[in-house]
């Protein structure tokens, strides 16, 4: 496949609640990039990072977007939920902190461990939130080359 | 070992098979936490479980875990056994707890 200055996009919708396709947008992204031959380190990277971002629009925010931009060295993904954000991120960011509802700990989600996963598996990553509007987390990782 | 290899010894009882027969399986990983699991079940891991809801099987499926081992007797029910048959994932289940199923499939390798 080649490649410009340009990126192939993909957008995924995420809804709220949707236990039983959480993991869908994440898995369709790591085939793409499989199918691709970017390298295995770095399509686990993605899968984890991506997997913990839509696990946090399923059980933490309203549902929301996921853009996918693929370029030739690196993959953008931009998660955008429409709410309730967070109020303090710095407290979400520390490993074991979770708000997690029993029922969804019982699902075996809630470990705290999502955003340090998301921030240690890439490249570039940032998160911005407002209280009653979203959360958008932006997640940028290299490939590397064969 | 190969999943064909594990399916054929015999001691845990196959709830789906996959298809991924030549999968070579390195080792076990127990985990109930699917972060954790996430960020940790290695490739091609035999992943002893006793957290039978699909969630488990979308982060086998992402860790490219080589199969499932459900212990302690837990269900799967149908959605489980759906979709573990439609993201082709090989699932076993075992009366045995988690760590003496683990051992036991360890022991296989
Ligand atoms: N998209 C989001 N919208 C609102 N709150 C969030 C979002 N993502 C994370 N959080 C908050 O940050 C906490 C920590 O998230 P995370 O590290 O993924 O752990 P966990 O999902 O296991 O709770 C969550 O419990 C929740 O309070
Ligand atoms: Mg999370």
């Amino acid at each position: 496949m080649s490649f410009s200055n340009d990126s192939l996009h993909f957008q995924y919708v995420v809804s709220k609640d949707d236990f039983t396709h959480a993991g869908s947008a994440s898995s369709d992204v790591k085939n793409k990039l499989k199918k691709m031959n970017v390298d295995a380190a770095a399509v686990r990277k993605v899968s984890i990072a991506m997997y913990e971002g839509e696990i946090n629009m399923i059980i933490h925010a309203y549902g929301g977007t996921i853009d996918v931009d693929i370029y030739e060295d690196r993959i953008v993904m931009c998660l955008k939920d429409t709410g309730p954000g967070i109020a303090n991120i710095e407290e979400a960011m520390q490993e074991g902190f979770s708000t997690a509802p029993a029922d969804v700990i019982n699902l075996g989600f809630g470990a705290g461990m999502g955003l340090p996963n998301m921030r240690s598996n890439s490249d570039e990553f940032n998160i911005e939130s407002e209280v009653g509007v979203g959360t958008t987390v932006t997640m940028t990782i290299y490939f590397n080359p064969a | 070992m190969t999943v064909s290899e594990l399916i054929d010894k015999n001691i845990f009882t196959l709830l789906n098979d996959g298809g991924n027969h030549d999968t070579a399986l390195k080792g076990c990983y127990c985990c109930d936490l699917l972060s954790i699991a996430m960020g940790h079940a290695p490739e091609g891991c035999i992943w002893v479980t006793v957290m039978n809801n699909v969630n488990t099987l979308a982060v086998a499926s992402l860790a490219e875990c080589g199969c499932v081992v459900l212990a302690c007797d837990v269900v799967a029910d149908d959605a489980f056994l759906a979709k573990a048959k439609e993201q082709n994932i090989t699932v076993f289940k075992t009366d045995l707890p988690v760590f003496d199923a683990a051992l036991k499939a360890h022991e296989c390798l």
